[in-house]
């Protein structure tokens, strides 16, 4: 079952798209809960969220860190701009990998679809190179991955 | 070095990626290329020649112009951005289905 679509419009935006079998209050609330957010907003298998601040005001303050248990991690900053309880998320991140990458402008929005929710993520990035920049940068990670691979099998 | 191996470390440069982002739009001289880049055009011109025999691009001559455009192997490459990036939001999206999954009796139980 493939729900997510993640697409590239003009030059600056990128257009993620994800149902949800929950009304469109739960899913707000897991994205604004720190204890909730803490719980899906991993990444890759094995990371876990041991620093979650999430202040869901206008002007709050965004702050995840990341860790594998193995003494690798990073972090992302943000701050609130709008919020409009169960409707509308309106912020801004950027991620410490440990140079801070290019602001992210992100709107989430929620709406009702069904009994569930249609989720609806813009973001906008500055330009063209900064969008294919975050695009890519699974990318070593995915080339490490492959090398370890192929190592083992040499 | 395999074909594999010359396109990874031709990817390996985020200056060649932001190039192959940029034809992902459409053709483009070395000129137009050099502009957002604020880097001479022989150094454009450098990572081009090495895109081009990683097979990521292809370029055709018009004049005195050498336009280039993406390569199957670019096209390609960009896919796999997008394939990953996809796949990483799709893992944290199920387990947000779970933590919803959760929250249900809860809800429940407030309401009258």
């Amino acid at each position: 079952m493939s729900k997510l679509t993640l697409e590239t419009e003009g030059e600056k935006y990128v257009v993620v798209t994800r149902r949800f079998a929950a009304p469109p209050e739960a899913v707000y609330r897991a994205h604004t809960d720190a204890k909730l957010v803490q719980q899906w907003m991993l990444g890759p298998e094995g990371w876990s969220m041991p620093v979650c601040i999430c202040e869901a005001k206008p002007k709050g303050k965004i702050r995840y860190e990341w860790a594998n248990g193995k003494g690798r991690g990073f972090y992302l900053t943000g701050e609130f701009i709008e919020l409009e309880p169960h409707r509308r998320i309106v912020h801004v991140e950027r991620m410490h990998l440990p140079d801070a990458t290019p602001d992210n402008h992100i709107e989430t929005r929620f709406e009702p679809d069904g009994n569930g929710t249609l989720m609806t993520m813009r973001m906008t990035l500055p330009d063209l190179e900064t969008r294919t920049g975050m695009l890519s940068s699974g990318m070593e990670q995915g080339m490490e991955t492959s090398y370890v691979r192929l190592e083992r099998m040499i | 070095m395999s074909d594999l191996d010359t396109a990874f470390s031709a990817l390996s440069d985020p200056t060649r990626r932001a190039i192959l982002g940029r034809l992902a739009l459409g053709e483009q001289t070395v000129m137009e290329l050099a502009q957002p880049f604020d880097m001479s055009q022989p150094a454009i011109s450098k990572h081009l020649q090495v895109l081009e025999r990683a097979g990521l691009i292809a370029r055709r001559v018009e004049g005195a112009k050498r336009p280039c455009r993406l390569a199957k192997g670019g096209v390609e490459a960009i896919d796999q951005w997008l394939a990953m990036l996809r796949k990483a939001l799709a893992s944290n999206y199920d387990r947000l289905d779970a933590v919803l999954a959760d929250m249900k009796p809860a809800r429940g139980r407030r309401k009258r």
